[in-house]
This record gives C-alpha cells, structure tokens and sequence, in this order.
C-alpha cells in the first residue's frame, strides 16, 4: 500500500530541481509520444528543443513568441503572488487588441512613430478595463474572480468576432472578418532588420524586471505577497485586502493588454478573429513553471515558446498536427505539479500491517501545542 | 403553444449537460475539492464518446468511454491534490488545459466525421399529449436520468451514511480523521465521480446535442457548471433548477438569433457568459449566507497528521 | 485485572522521542489522571491507546490479554472511547449526525437520536439531537463529544483536557457525569494539566514528564506543590510583582457595540473597559464569548465600530487602521501565531515587515540588511532559539515563535500592550519569562490588556479581572476581590443578576 508522507526538511536543491525534473519526464513522455505517432522520437525532440534555437530566424521567432508569454505570465505572477486568481488574461489580452487595433486602424498614415505610444497604452488600458470588471465584482459582490475572469473571456472573444464581421471590417477585404491592415506608423518597431522580433520583447524584460523589483524590494510588494499567504496576517498588519485585489488586477490586465497590443500592431498588424491564440492560459503555465518569480518566467517563456515553434514545425516537418503543443505544455505542467509534491513528499510503500495506521508522522511531535489552523494556512506550494 | 414547449424542451436538453457536469462538481466539492478541472474532463468525455461513437455506433458504449475518460483525468487530478496535496486551484487549471489540448489532438481525426442516425427518443403513450408531449417527453434517456440522479444525490447526502461521510470529509477532514473516516479514499472517490459525470456531460454535448467534434465544443460549460454549484448553494435540486434556467437563456439566444432579431448574433452569444456574471455577483453578495451552506474545508488542502 | 495495562510504551518521532518507556495501569471504574504539561506526550499517549497512532515499542493489554490496537475503529472495538481536546465535530451536521458517524453503521440514525436522549437525560448532558452542530455553544458540543464517547458503551473513556473550554460550573457538572460513569465500570483516563481538577476528581495519577513517567500517586494525598515538582521538575518560578503605579487611562472602549461579522461569532454589546499606564487589565472568560472580536476592534483589524467607541490617549481611534494604532503606541499579540501574527512561509526577517518600519525607506523600498538586523536583535534578545533571521516562521516550535512574536512587539516600546492567550501551549519556564517581560512593560508604564483562558495566569499578573461572556464585559474588580467562584458565575454571564456587593474570598484564589 502506497503513503506519502510530509518530508522533514526541503532543501533547496531539491526544490530547484523539480522543474528541471518535469522538463526531463516532459520529453520522455513527448519522445514516447513520438513513437506511438510512428515518428522518430530524437528527430521530434529535435523539433522541439534544438531547431527553436538554432538560427537568427528562428531566435527571433522565438523572441517573437515569447514575448506575450512573458508579459502576461510576469503580470500573473503578481496576480497568483497576491492569491488573486486571475484566470481570464485571454480576454484581458483580445481587450488589450482591440484598444490598441482600433486606435491603430484610425491612425493618420502620414503621424509620425511615436503614434505607437499612445497605441499600446490603449491595449495596456482596455486590459486594465477588462480585469477592472474582475475586481469590481469581487470588491463589491465577493463574486469569485476565477469564474468571472473565465467568463469574461468569451465575452471578449464574442466582441472581437462581433467587431471584425462588423463595424471594423474592412470594407475592401472581400468580406473576410477581418480590419484594414494598420498602417506602418503604428507598427511595434522591429529590434532588427529583415527578422520579426519587435520592441515588444525588449518591454516585456523591463516589464519582467519592474515586476522583479516590486514584489522583491518595495514595501507594497511585501503587502500584496502578506495578502496572498495569509489574509488574516494581512489584516493583523494592516495591509488592504481590498489594495492588493486591485492591484493584482490591474497588473495583471495591463500586462496582457499590453501583450494584445503588441501581438495587434506586431505579428498580426490588423485584427481578425485569431487573434486570440491561448497565450493568456498558456501564459498561466509559463508563471507556475516560473515559480511565479520574474526570473524563472523569462525562462519558463522561453521554453513555452520553444513548445511553440516545435508544435509548428512537427506539423509541418512531420505531418503531425499542431495540437501537440497544447499536449506538450499541459504534460510540461502536471509533471511539474508531480515533481512538486515529491519534493514535499515521499511516497513510501508500505507493507499491509504497517499500513493501518492511519496517520504518518509529521516530524513534530502530537499538536499539542500547535493551534489547530496551523497546518490549513502553511498551505501554500509557491512559497 | 407548441413554440413554448419547444423552448422548454430545448431548455431541458441543455440544461441537462450542465447539470450532468454541475453534479458531479457538486460531489466534488461535497467532499471539500473544488475542481477547476472540470472543462478539461468534459472535453476529454467530448471528444472519446465521439470517437467510440463513431467507431461502433453505439451510445451506450460512447457514454461508458467518455465516463471512463473523465474519471481517468479526475483520478490524476485527485492523486495530485490529494495524494500529493497539490494545490486544487493550480492543478485543476492545469487539467483543463491539458484536457482542451490533449482533446484536441485526439479529435483530429475525427473533426470531419458524423454520426448518421441518431435516434429519435419519445416515451410511449406521453409523446402526444399537447405541449406535454413536446415539452417533457421526447427526450434522451439522459435529460430522465439526470431527474433521477438529482433525487439520488439529494438522498444520498440527506439521509444515507456514505452521504454523510462525504459531507463529513468536506466539512472538517480533520475531525473525520479523528474519527477514522479515510479521508483520502473519500475524497478520491468523489472527485473520480464527479470527472466520470464531467465526462458523460461532455458526451452529452458530442453524442446527443450536437452530435459531431469541434475542437473546444464545451465552449465553457464546464466553468458554468461550476457556478451552478454556487448558484445552488450545493443543493442538487436547485442545481438541475438552476441548469434549466440556463439552458433556457442558451435557448433564448438561439431562438433570437434565429428570428432575425437586430441584433448581432455574437452579442446574443454573450448572454449566457454575461448571465452567468450576474447571477454569480447576485449569489455571492451575501457573504454570510454563502459561508453557512458553503462545505467549510472547500479548496483548502487537507494532509494527514498525527 | 486492570481493564488496561501499558508496559514500556516508546514513540519516537524525527526530532523528538513523545513517549520513552511508559507505563500505565488503569484498573476497571478508575477516574486515572494523566498529568503533564502540554507536549509532555500525553497526548502521543492517548492516541497510542485509541489506535490512531502506533507506537514503536511497547506491549498493550486489554482486559489481561495482549491487543494491538491498529486504528481507531479496532480500538473502538475493543471499548476504547476518546473525547479529543479540539473538538472533532462537524459543523454542517446535526448533534444525532454527528454521533452516527462515530458509532457502528448498522444502528440506524433514528435509533441514535432515541438513545441520545436517554443517555442525555441519564448523565444531565442535555442538548437537543436535531440541532445542527453550529448552533451549539462551546460546552454544549463538549456534551455532544461525550455523548458520543458514551455511546457505544464504552468500558475506557479518555479524554484531553476537556475543561479547557468551559466555566466552572460547567466542569462541575462534567464531574458528576464522569463520576457516576465510573460508578458504572467505565474507567476514565483523564489528561489535564490542571492539578486541582485532578485532586478533586481521580483516584490515580500518572505524571509524565519530557516522554517520561516522573511519577505515581494519589492525587487526594498530595499537594499542588508535590505533583507540580513531579511535573515540571522544580516549584514554578515565581514572578516578581511591585504594586502598580497607576497613570492616566491610556486605552478606554466605552459603550461599544458591534455586530458579529462572521456567522460563527458573536457580537459585542455595550462593551465597557479601561486600561490605564502602569496597570495590568486581566480579561476572563471561555473562549468564544466575544474577546476575539473585541480584540479586532481594539486591534483595527475590524474597525466597524461607532466613533468615539475606543480611544487612546483621549484619541479617538475606532476606525483607525491598525498601523495608525502602531504608531499610537499600540501593540497587538493575537492568539493565532501562525497565520496571523506571522506568515507561515516567510522568513523571521520578513515576519519583522508585518508590524515594524525599520527596513523600509521614504520611498517604500525595502533594505534587507536593516531587517535582518532587526531580526537577530529580536532573536537574541529573546533568546528565541531559530537558526538565525531567514529561519522560515513555520519552522519554529510554539513556544520559541511565540517569544519572537512577543519580542517583537515588546521591542517596538509599546504604550498599551494587548496580548492573547499570552503562554498558551509554551513550557512553564518560557511562560514564566513571557508573564515576567509583560510586568516589566507594565513597571514601565505601559497598559497591558491580557486575554486569556488560564485563571491562574490571570489572577496572577492581573492588576484588575474583567469577564467577558456572550459578547459584553463584566465590571472590573481587583483579583482579590473576586473569588474563583464568583468569577465563574460571571462566565456564564451572571454578574448582571448578582450585582449585590462583592464579596472578599482572597483566600480561594488558584495556586500560583
């Protein structure tokens, strides 16, 4: 009979290496995949994890993708840290799109660059609007942010749809849903001629790094962190609960308004219906991969982007479907949840007769003296 | 007259996936474990009732695949959380977004398939009746068995021991420890009941309602489902209430969108999303009320001690 | 034959070894005490007999024959019943629920509600099987938990300090209950820490010490002072107290109501209460009468109440936020240590953030160095023993948190020092240290407001004893004017009807 049981101590090391652990397990059960499809497993693997990196191209994609991955996993860090449950970055992001696209789309063609501005803080702000909404219910009707934020990406998506089959359409795209291409004054500049790469990488690492400071090095960033481990300690210190909600928020909405932005006026460079392409829940993975630290995001981003631009050339090296991207960063995930709790746990197998006993040992001795809420509020895994 | 008992039954056929799915969630959370991963189990259920289904033709055989297939993700979901105490918020989210992508990929194939014949279900002699027959009796065995087993989930935990043990586990796992209740194998029971329904809803929606794959066809019923479970105050009648009362609001926006109402379709398409944001604010206004009826271990992770 | 017999019990854990070689004898009818302070390993023990954990050396017999009792249910089997210190019951069910849950399932419930009144009426632990749980007092779900233990007959009852949450006369009653079980056969195994609870009620004592048996007795042929050096190993430390000098009122809540937050709790009504400087306010009372939510009144944490209701220093503050209270002067220690006065998870250094500006600039950016700083003076100081200022708060026992918590609010030079359950679950010689720094503040001139459940503790630093009971606050008497008796009347609310002048019982105050 299996028991798992609460290891005494952790060490650091062996909490540093659960995700490096998941990403091993990932790709033995990617390279397994590979074979089950009748696929070479090394050259799959190859697809994945070399070929992402091994040209000026192909960098610059992978900066390209990485990008909104970043900004909004760096935004969900501050969200998760402050227990704010943030689930709906995906429409924070179509919000943060549709801010800067229908700015962009009436944009003078003869303003100079700087119009670029004033477009990405109208995507920052339509996904600050749309986590306001969050908020706003939560402060006020204690309505679950989870739900709300979910909900709120469909809405997102509907009035996407509904502007481009719409009022945006482009009335010279041959019915296609889809707005005029925004003219190149309000295009995200490019880091390097000839590559795809933008300035939006560039502000996604500031972005990182602001994130880095103030959760780690300001006395507001210690209070939203107290907030989300123990909302009675919070109370105790007297931080606002109500504070650190709207901050979460907010954050976290302008991070992946932000990203829509850049993704409109980027890559895209008009708006249709795909714009929305999973990265405000893939961006979810990319902050718990990430530890929910700016640092680790950079990398998790990375990695996630790697998945990316694997899945592509898996479909269209080997004729596999794309889909196996979003199996491969669910897979990345659940073996990092797995790796997680065995770091802070050992299953041990037990013979039968040991076995009735129905509680393992905690390395304290009986909780005597340890009040009953003790072992409810140490809960939390990201910390 | 026959208009209206077409809505009902309509209402009554896409509440019916929601309630499936809210009724197992409703299990899960009896138990103290809030499933995020819901979304996930349905497509999974989706799409391998789909995929048996057009195998064999059989909806029985579709309904036991996609039960089987839920069940196994909430098994996984249930070794991590209580198992290894992972955290339920995280790691459900991550089981619906393994579920969507792994969904996917398996309905590749099957995106462009149809299931011929469905059958056409009508109970003998009611069928008839005006607007009765329309409204209650030409339905799926499911939209019955759902009735049923709403009765018997309210049954369970009223007035049965098991019933009472689940509550038990999912109000103080602690004390029920104390007691020597198995408060691990409780909990894992219950989450793999409620991915199990999760997935026959899910199959629900692929087999009977709109019978064909779509890459994301739950299209967030599972999240719905999970605020039914709130709506209702984990009540399994007012649950299958509250699922009809959705389902109609599915239906009404159809029933708009098809009579050339001036509006655009996509903004009648919110009106379930925006409902379900109203109802939920209106539900949790009061705190209190809510505490009282919520199972008070609910999303809190419970680890044995000595 | 004893009814049980425990031969060389040993319960190692990682760090600690709970039980080393203990034995026990425990005859049929006996009321036997165990006695020890708290983490001495009773409670290890009772478990140990009730199955639900296994000892790893050791022989258990039962009626003369050698048992192994594996889990709860073969204990239970067996006779073995065990009324727990933290009440195990279930909120969201009713009382019959609750008992068939813990009974063989083949009795049904409406059987376990007939019988449930019968043994109510027979033992006078009256309570109602159809009321759900949560509308039940606190001494009132302690009869629930007996009654379950009586259920199934039991021929050993064990119980974990069970007057803990109860007024005097409640624990009479309790009393009289286990007596007439034991007259019955039952034998009782009573822990406790409470030496004049276990001269008047048990016929046999066992004292453990540190995992160990330190002693054997009859609890009716010894002193509070003989079975205290059995149990600690030396007379407790007696603390130094001058006469107060007072000043001026420096805390005053006059008239304050407010209206419970949470469904569980209980809402103030008209409180009234002064602490003035150089005085130690002592406030009695079971817990779960209303100090929890005067506590975040006076703390800020709920700062609902009607202006005017609390003041500091003539200012008004109730509904200042609790850093405006800091920088008044005011320091909080709560009752919940992990949680709420620390974060679990966060290092002794960050812990110091929660309520101390040092470390923090103009600019709110923090300066890890000056924390940290402030953290080992704090530890050192204390003497709390961490493995220095990134020590996680989590990873420190009770006691030595505790000091930490303590010490950093005494550090900051508090003008009104508010402290809950200041010693609870801490060894006799660190609450010795912890009720000695509290008069210190008090010598100093600071206002001390002290909650807490142990009348000893109370009637020993207290300069002036208030009770609390169902959300209101008795009036303040000097601890030599208020006997034990008569404070326990006004636990459960009855010093409204007995306002006639207070009678001087100096005499009957608790062992100090």
């Amino acid at each position: 009979m299996l028991r798992v049981e609460l290891r005494p101590e952790i060490s650091n090391l062996r909490s540093a290496s659960a995700p490096v652990l998941a990403l091993f397990a990932t790709s033995i059960v990617g390279a397994i995949l590979f074979v089950c499809l009748g696929k070479d497993p090394a050259r799959g693997l190859e697809l994945f994890f070399v070929e992402p990196v091994s040209s000026a191209s192909a960098l610059s994609e992978l900066a390209l993708k990485a990008t909104p991955l970043l900004l909004i996993g760096v935004g969900l860090c501050i969200a998760f840290r402050a227990n704010v449950w943030n689930i709906g970055a995906e429409g924070q992001f179509v919000l943060g799109a549709i801010g800067s696209g229908g700015l962009a789309m009436r944009m003078p063609a003869g303003a100079g660059h700087w119009v670029i501005v004033p477009i990405l803080l109208a995507g920052a702000l339509g996904g600050m609007l749309w986590a306001a909404i969050v908020a706003e219910l939560r402060d006020r009707f204690h309505a679950n942010e989870i739900l709300v934020s979910l909900m709120l990406v469909y809405v997102a998506e509907l009035l996407l749809d509904y502007l481009v089959y719409g009022p945006w359409r482009d009335p010279q795209g041959y019915n296609f849903p889809q707005t005029i291409t925004f003219p190149p004054n309000a295009a995200v500049p490019r880091l390097f001629d000839g590559y795809r790469a933008d300035a939006g990488a560039v502000l996604a690492l500031v972005a990182a790094a602001a994130a880095g400071l103030f959760l780690f090095r300001t006395y507001g960033g210690f209070g939203l962190q107290v907030g989300g481990a123990s909302a009675a300690a919070a109370r105790f210190a007297g931080f606002s609960a109500r504070a650190s909600l709207w901050t979460a928020l907010l954050a976290s909405g302008a991070a992946a308004g932000l990203a829509g932005g850049l993704e409109a006026c980027g890559p895209v460079g008009q708006l249709n219906p795909y714009v929305p392409a999973g990265y405000g829940f893939a961006a979810i993975i990319v902050a718990f991969v990430g530890r929910l630290h700016p640092v680790g995001v950079v990398l998790s981003s990375i990695l996630m982007s790697m998945f990316y631009l694997g899945g592509e050339l898996c479909q269209s090296r080997l004729g596999l479907p794309k889909a196996l991207t979003g199996v491969f960063q669910g897979l990345l995930l659940l073996t990092l949840l797995v790796c997680d709790g065995l770091v802070r746990y050992r299953v041990r197998w037990l013979s039968p007769v040991a076995a009735g006993v129905p509680a393992p040992s905690p390395p304290v001795p009986a909780g005597d003296a340890l009040p009953s809420t003790a072992a409810s509020v140490a809960s939390d895994p990201e910390h | 007259m026959e208009t209206l008992a077409l809505l009902v039954a309509a209402s009554m056929n896409a509440g019916t996936v929601l309630a499936l799915a809210s009724m197992g969630l409703l299990i899960n959370e009896r138990a103290g474990v809030l499933n995020l991963g819901a979304e996930g189990m349905m497509l999974i259920g989706a799409v391998l009732g789909f995929a048996v289904d057009v195998h064999t033709g059989s909806d029985v055989l579709a309904f036991v695949a996609a039960a089987a297939g839920g069940a196994a993700l909430a098994a996984v979901f249930g070794a991590l959380v209580v198992g290894l105490d992972s955290n339920q918020y995280a790691t459900g989210l991550v089981i619906s977004l393994f579920g969507a992508g792994l969904s996917t990929f398996i309905g590749i194939p099957y995106t462009k398939e149809r299931l011929t014949e469905r059958p056409h279900y009508e109970v003998a002699g009611l069928s008839h009746v005006p607007f009765f027959g329309n409204a209650f009796f030409k339905h799926h065995p499911l939209v019955y068995a759902v009735i049923a087993l709403a009765i018997a989930t309210g049954w369970f935990f009223q007035k049965s021991r098991p019933g009472l043990v689940v509550r038990a586990v999912g109000d103080s796992p602690h004390s029920a420890q104390a007691l020597g209740l198995p408060v691990g194998a409780v909990r894992l029971a219950a989450v793999v009941a409620g991915g199990a329904l999760a997935g026959i809803a899910g199959a629900y929606v692929s087999v009977a309602y709109t019978p064909l794959w779509v890459e994301g066809m739950v299209a967030g019923r599972g999240w719905i489902a999970l605020a039914l479970t709130t709506f209702a105050a984990w009540r399994p009648g007012r649950v299958l209430l509250g699922a009809y009362l959705f389902g109609g609001v599915t239906m009404i926006q159809l029933r708009l969108q098809a009579g050339g109402i001036q509006l655009p379709s996509q903004l009648l398409a919110m009106l379930p999303y925006l409902s379900t944001i109203v109802v939920l604010a209106a539900i949790s206004r009061n705190s209190t009320r809510m505490r009282v009826s919520m199972p008070a271990s609910l999303g809190k992770p419970f680890h044995p001690r000595a | 034959m004893w009814r049980l017999e425990l031969a060389d019990i040993t319960k190692r854990y990682a760090r600690v070894v709970a039980n080393d070689g203990v034995s026990l004898r425990i005859a049929p009818g006996a009321i036997h005490a165990l006695l020890g302070e708290n983490g001495a390993g009773k409670s290890t023990l009772m478990k140990i007999i009730h199955g639900s954990v296994r000892p790893d050396a050791g022989e258990m017999r039962w009626d003369g024959a050698v048992v192994r009792a594996g889990s709860p249910q073969q204990a239970r089997a067996l006779g073995v019943a065990m009324v727990f210190q933290h009440l195990s019951l279930f909120e969201s069910l009713t009382v019959a629920e609750n008992v068939w849950l813990g009974v063989d399932p083949r009795v049904s419930l409406d059987a376990v509600t007939d019988r449930l009144f019968l043994l109510a009426g027979e033992y006078g632990l009256e309570v109602d099987p159809h009321r759900p749980m949560h509308a039940l007092t606190v001494g009132e779900r302690q009869r629930v938990e007996i009654l379950r233990g009586l259920f199934a007959d039991p021929k050993l009852l064990i119980l974990d300090e069970p007057t803990s949450v109860l007024d005097p006369q409640s624990v009479t009653k309790l009393f009289v209950a286990l007596r007439k079980l034991a007259s019955r056969g039952c034998s009782i195994l009573y822990a406790s820490h409470k030496l004049e609870e276990i001269r008047a009620l048990c016929q046999r004592c066992t004292v453990l010490r540190a995992g160990r048996v330190t002693g054997e007795c009859e609890p009716a042929n010894e002193t509070n002072a003989s079975l205290s050096r059995m149990m600690i190993g030396a007379e407790p430390a007696v603390v130094e107290r001058a006469p107060p000098r007072l000043g001026d009122v420096a805390l005053a809540v006059r008239g304050l109501n407010l209206v419970k937050s949470d469904p569980f709790g209980v809402s103030l009504a008209g409180v009234d209460l002064s602490v003035r400087a150089g005085e130690v306010v002592g406030v009695a009372g079971v817990s779960g009468n209303g100090q929890a939510e005067l506590l975040a009144a006076i703390s800020g944490e709920d700062a609902r109440g009607d202006p005017g209701a609390i003041s500091l220093f003539g200012q008004d503050i109730t509904r200042a936020a609790p850093r405006r209270r800091r920088a008044l002067g005011l320091r909080f220690v709560p009752e919940e240590r992990l949680g709420r006065a620390a974060v679990p998870s966060f290092s002794l250094a960050k812990n110091m953030l929660l309520t101390r500006g040092e470390g923090v600039d103009r600019a709110g950016m923090l300066c890890p160095r000056t924390l940290r700083g402030e953290a080992r003076r704090v530890i050192e100081r204390f003497s709390v023993k961490a493995s220095g200022p990134d020590a996680a708060a989590q990873s420190l026992s009770g006691g030595n948190l505790q000091r930490f918590i303590m010490g950093r609010e005494i550090d900051a030079k508090p003008r009104v020092f508010v402290v809950a359950q200041p010693t609870w679950g801490v060894d006799v010689g660190a609450a010795a240290v912890l009720r000695g720094e509290i008069l210190k503040l008090r010598d100093h001139g600071c206002a001390v407001l002290v909650v807490s459940e142990e009348l000893e503790e109370l009637y020993e630093i207290s300069d002036t004893l208030v009770v609390m009971a169902a959300g209101r606050v008795s009036p303040p008497r000097k601890p030599q004017d208020l006997s034990v008796a008569q404070l326990g009347e006004w636990m459960s609310g009855g010093w409204a009807a007995a306002a006639a002048p207070a009678r001087s019982h100096g005499d009957q105050h608790a062992p100090g």
